[in-house]
């Protein structure tokens, strides 16, 4: 009881600013005064917002509602998902092909939807794989992945994916530099200096279909590029990034990279660039990474392996990058809705410096520099600065924007959100995070028209907030109302780990124009099986092709012998349905890799090698109908050079085969 | 200490409403929601339509219809099944004796109605070309269908014949000419 006052105490202590008064809507802690009326959506309802959510190690990215928290659909982007058959079916396979081979596993850190006229538009969400470096593509009406390329010359994709105000590009930065790709990369890792570099990629979106290229790179002194975002409205042409390790330390970088009072923001003038490129100033450099595609029509992935890339060469190109003193090793690299403040936060630093792109113009102007670092020129600390935000608390971390002239930022070791006025610098108020925020997200908070009725913190540590779960406890999001001057905590939900940047979106952007189902007509796999009648086995050679059907509540066919040891199983299901949420799912005994889970419409493939003699059953996973538990069905293997014919049915025994 | 009765007071203020705001009683109103009822109230003018969908649709079975409403039959069959409905048209209705019908359209007499609509549906989604001659087929009530198939023509314990089969999202529709009475208990 002791314990709970003091608490009490504290907290009331902290949101108050020391100055105790009757503001319960103020109290901070939804445990404590509760608003949940706020957040609450009564069955049947609808949330307001789609909430996108990064998976960070789970590879995967999530999809919330808000204001309930409700988890709706965890999208298999960079990691395999045996319960979607994502990465196992045949078809999905090629979307986790790199150079490095078939990858099953990533780090998506960054949410980023696209934007028109710098506002969301609501046609794509972008992620990014921080281990492997790619950027991946969602598509917003199927929500499944349909694109993902890899980057050359590049290690730890982290500030990524952030996009210019027409999704013209998204950026994926460098956080390791390394040896480029073309380069011999056996040197010690003591040459750090000499034989690093750092890239940055720019990767073209087309307007219409989303199509990704890797348009161009740029080469950088070796440092660590951290986040990064575009220049909207004045600064649209402009894009700014987070840069970290200038001292270039190859070791104990917790130490060694801490040296420096300043490190830099970069800002990078991707116009200029355009122009040079245009001029003929790139040059291709030899690479080797891979760009899969995933086709609606023929619900097929394709990898195809690229060999060149564009590259532009910073230093001996002055006018396209500057680096800006930023103080202690920045992380969130964020600008304002009218695109004039540019906010850097140093992890270490006691402020928040805020940039005024007009006087980054001016100083570039006037060459108000201090020198170059590495041949890039280095803007004035002050002839850059707006201004700094005093003591607004301990690790800033990320901000973002409210449209109506506030900023706010995430703090890791105090564990707060901070909200500031941009024009003043004023700190207006702190509310807790339970514990250890680190990205925050206020829907299009990112974009030139921010719709902040919520603010929503993703917090790293969780320790005494639910009920425990051994060891590895979950992470949290914290749902903020901040349509009333201070920021009231209505909810706190668990999430799938680990959630970082996130993104929302207003839901009547998305409901109305979401699939329900794919038309069979248009399916187009090369193995699609468009009606019962059509459905059979065909052997080639030691490969046997099942062209099966699936509809409530039964597979076609669902008897097949005459498969022998050393034969190599295709089972192509086609999910005949053409009615919304009926998936049907198919499993085969023994199978080595996972299930195969059947959009209406869809067709997918499963591979499979038997492994023994027998009779295997196969069974519809996805609780379909009443008699979901008749979906089921039995395949003979028999053994090697066995006389057994292939034969196959539905409804009877012994059918033999057609040819 | 001071402070310590400050919050207690400042709490009990809270609860008693005197210093909460205008907030507390705000509930958030979504735009929009799922249509209350069953599964027949989903909007959805992309899929397949199912067995009610199908039935609703054609000029031929309105009494069907309104006799599946009047037996909460409706949301049942809007969902995944499978079934497969033997649908009597208004003309096999007209057969029956009016009074006999009108009686059944009355609340008192629903589980005879609901007993006689279950009896021309089976779980379990059959084309014609699967119903063989000599078939039973357990119907929904409890009670048991014969196939019989002659000349090509299916019919239902000889008393009504299938005239057309309607493919739906879940399950088949076969159109019958005759209204299937459940035998005796």
């Amino acid at each position: 009881m002791k314990m709970n006052i003091t608490k009490v105490l504290l907290l009331l202590a902290a949101v108050s600013g020391g100055v105790l008064s009757c503001k319960p809507k103020n109290a901070g802690d939804a445990s404590a005064s509760g608003n949940a009326q706020k957040a609450y959506v009564a069955p049947g309802k609808y949330d307001e917002f789609y909430n996108f959510v990064s998976g960070g190690f789970s590879g995967q990215m999530s999809v919330y509602g808000l204001p309930s928290g409700r988890l709706f659909r965890v999208i298999p982007v960079f990691s395999v998902d045996p319960e979607k058959g994502y990465g196992y079916s045949e078809e999905t396979k090629p979307m986790l092909n790199t150079s490095h081979g078939f990858v099953p596993w990533d780090d998506l850190h960054h949410t980023e939807l696209s934007q028109t006229n710098g506002e969301v538009d609501g046609k794509w969400v972008f992620g990014n794989a921080n281990n492997t470096p790619r950027v991946a593509r969602i598509d917003l009406k199927s929500f499944k992945t349909s694109e993902i390329i890899e980057l050359p010359n590049s290690a730890g994709n982290h500030s990524s994916p952030f996009i210019t105000e027409n999704t013209e590009y998204v950026v994926a930065g460098t956080r390791f530099s390394v040896p480029a790709d073309d380069a011999n990369g056996d040197v010690p890792i003591s040459t750090y200096k000499q034989n690093f570099k750092g890239y940055v990629s720019f990767i073209s979106v087309k307007k219409e279909t989303g199509d990704m290229d890797l348009a161009f790179q740029i080469e950088l002194p070796g440092i660590n590029f951290d986040l990064s975002h575009a220049g909207k409205g004045k600064s649209h042409g402009w894009f700014f990034f987070s840069c970290y390790n200038t001292e270039q330390a190859n070791s104990l970088l917790e130490v060694n990279a801490s040296q420096k009072d300043k490190d830099f923001i970069m800002a990078v003038n991707w116009k200029k660039a355009e122009e040079y490129i245009k001029a003929g100033k790139g040059r291709k450099v030899k690479a080797n990474y891979a760009h899969n595609k995933y086709n609606e029509k023929t619900h097929t992935a394709t990898s195809e392996m690229k060999s060149e890339v564009l590259v532009l060469d910073a230093k001996s190109l002055k006018d396209i990058c500057y680096f800006i003193p930023c103080p202690k090793s920045p992380h969130g690299c964020d600008v304002d809705p009218t695109g004039e403040y540019i906010v850097g936060s140093g992890k270490l630093a006691a402020l928040i410096p805020v940039f005024s792109f007009d006087k980054i113009q001016s100083a570039i102007q006037s060459k108000a520099f201090d020198g170059e670092y590495d041949g890039i020129p280095v803007i004035k600390y002050d002839a850059a600065l707006y201004g700094e935000v005093k003591k607004p608390g301990l690790g800033p971390l990320h901000t973002e924007f409210d449209g109506k002239g506030n900023a706010y930022t995430t703090f890791f070791v105090s564990s707060e959100v901070v909200k500031w006025n941009i024009k003043d610098l004023k700190v207006l108020d702190r509310a807790p995070t339970f514990y250890s925020v680190g990205h925050l997200c206020i829907p299009g908070g990112d974009s030139k028209k921010p719709n902040a009725k919520y603010l929503i913190a993703y917090n790293k540590i969780t320790k005494d907030r639910y009920i425990p779960t051994g060891p590895e406890l979950t992470q949290s999001a914290q749902l903020y109302d901040i349509s009333g001057d201070k920021m009231e905590m209505i909810l706190d939900f668990p999430t799938i780990g680990e959630p970082h940047y996130a993104q929302a979106v207003s839901a009547d952007l998305l409901k109305e124009k979401s699939l329900k189902f794919y038309k069979i007509d248009e399916n187009s796999n090369k193995y699609v099986t468009k009606g019962e009648k059509e459905s059979k086995v065909v052997r080639q050679g030691n490969e046997v092709h099942v062209y099966m059907t699936s509809i409530r509540s039964h597979f076609s066919p669902d008897n097949i012998e005459g498969i022998k040891m050393g034969d190599v199983v295709y089972f192509h299901v086609t999910n005949l349905e053409q009615d919304w949420d009926v998936p049907h799912g198919f499993a085969v005994k023994g199978a080595v890799n996972a299930e195969l889970l059947i959009m209406p419409g869809e067709t997918q493939t499963l591979k499979w090698v038997p492994d023994r003699v027998g009779i295997f059953p196969i069974y519809c996973t996805d609780f379909c109908s009443a008699l979901h538990q008749e979906m089921q069905g039995y395949v003979r293997v028999s053994p090697k050079g066995s006389s057994v014919p292939i034969s196959f049915s539905l409804g009877k025994t012994n059918a033999v085969a057609n040819k | 200490m001071k402070k310590l009765s400050l919050i207690i007071a400042c709490a009990g203020m809270f609860v008693m409403g005197a210093c909460s705001s205008d907030s507390s009683n705000q509930s958030t109103e979504s735009s929009t929601e799922a249509v209350a009822g069953g599964q027949e109230n989903v909007k959805d003018d992309d899929s397949q339509q199912d067995v009610v969908k199908v039935a609703v649709g054609s000029k031929d079975h309105t009494t069907l219809v309104a006799a599946l409403k009047q037996a909460d039959l409706v949301t049942s069959l809007s969902n995944a099944g499978p079934f497969t409905v033997f649908a009597p048209t208004n003309a096999a209705f007209d057969k029956v004796d009016k009074a006999t019908l009108d009686g059944l359209m009355t609340d008192e007499q629903k589980e005879a109605l609901q007993d006689i609509l279950q009896y021309h549906v089976t779980v379990s989604a059959i084309p014609s070309e699967q119903l063989q001659d000599g078939q039973s087929l357990g119907m929904v009530n409890g009670q048991n269908v014969t196939i019989s198939v002659k000349n090509g023509k299916i019919m239902l314990n000889n008393a009504a014949t299938i005239v057309a089969s309607v493919r739906a999202s879940n399950g088949w529709v076969h159109v019958i000419d005759g209204v299937l009475l459940p035998p005796k208990k």
